[in-house]
């Protein structure tokens, strides 16, 4: 079974507490419809677990099929490097069927996020590489689309319906499904 | 029409892919309607060989297409890669250019799985490949081959395994 390897640091956005029993790894692309579709299933499996669970999210834009995917991911690393970076990420989700310029520098506004910098950023591509490192560090821990989970470092190969998300994190915890 | 006779029985599962150190067989494929290819004309590079069931999978980031991305990352090593399946060349035509593909896919398609066949990745009883990769080293012997479950992407992580374990 594929495996992660490139360790969570300090460097990657999380949501939840470093000492949750599961940390789930999304490897995701914002212009993506499958992760569109997850994202309101992961915010269910974060309600359902609390602080049981730590969220990490990692860039894996496929740039050949989603011309936007690239640019959007660079914007909520944009946002991150403020302290943002989760803010940006759902309202890129939440308006997923709009991205583009227009709608970048409008959450940078809503986020009270520079205009300016972020037209710097975008033009001098600032964020190119660490969302390249994100995508190289994917592949090589077997990310195979989008999304892929990692479940406490093993890839998830089942589906990514709530049920079956809910079902591999209890497992991962050990603990029977009506926990 | 059904032929049902015991001397041709098939196997359901196919009796594994060719292992390393196996020579790779050779073959000449059509690469589109009227262009073909012959793997030993790539001899002195490595290549790739992925065997796939089928174009037209409805998931992002299907395997072909993921390897369309990470193509930069195959090319660092020299090598080339191959997209197999047993579609037609038209119907490789249309997916290849709906999914902006940089690199060829093969139709093994008459007679129909004939290369899969020979490398061990042919589901007789489905009538289409495995999802077989098969890293063979610039001498055209395979220095690395996988054979996934049929419905999990492998990913590329094997593959940039094997090419970085080739000797330089």
């Amino acid at each position: 079974m594929a495996a992660l390897k490139i360790p969570i640091t300090a460097e990657d956005h999380a949501r939840g507490p470093a000492s949750a029993d599961v940390t789930l790894v999304e490897y995701g692309d914002y212009e993506c419809p499958y992760c569109g579709q997850a994202y309101s299933i992961v915010q269910e499996v974060q309600k359902q677990f609390g602080k049981r669970l730590r969220l990490v999210f990692r860039n894996f834009p496929l740039s050949e099929m989603h011309p936007y995917a690239e640019a959007a991911a660079e914007v909520a690393e944009f946002a991150g490097a403020q302290g943002k970076f989760w803010e940006m990420h759902d309202k890129l989700y939440e308006n997923q069927t709009r991205l583009g310029e227009a709608l970048y520098f409008d959450l940078a506004d809503k986020l009270k996020l520079s205009s300016t910098a972020l037209l710097q950023a975008l033009e001098q591509r600032t964020f190119e590489a660490r969302v390249r490192a994100d995508f190289k560090g994917g592949v090589r821990s077997g990310v195979n689309g989008t999304p892929t989970f990692f479940i406490n470092g093993h890839r998830h190969d089942g589906s990514f319906d709530l049920e079956t998300l809910v079902s591999a994190i209890h497992q991962a915890m050990g603990t029977p499904k009506s926990a | 029409m059904v032929q049902s006779s015991a001397s041709n029985v098939v196997p359901i599962q196919s009796v594994g892919v060719l292992p390393a150190g196996a020579a790779a067989p050779n073959f000449t494929l059509h690469v589109t309607p009227d262009q073909t290819l012959t793997m030993s004309d790539l001899l002195g590079r490595p290549v790739i060989l992925a065997f796939y069931p089928a174009d037209w999978s409805p998931v992002c980031g299907d395997q072909m297409a993921l390897y369309n991305e990470i193509l930069p990352e195959f090319r660092k090593f020299g090598a080339e890669l191959l997209g197999v399946s047993v579609d037609g060349a038209w119907c490789h035509n249309a997916f290849a250019q709906s999914r902006h593909l940089h690199f060829p896919l093969l139709a093994d398609f008459e007679p129909k799985g004939a290369v899969a066949r020979q490398y061990g990745a042919y589901r007789t009883a489905d009538g289409f490949c495995e999802r077989a990769l098969f890293v063979v080293d610039k001498t055209g012997v395979i220095a690395w081959s996988y054979c996934s479950p049929v419905a999990v992407n492998p990913g590329a992580d094997g593959i940039l395994q094997a090419l970085e374990d080739l000797p330089k």
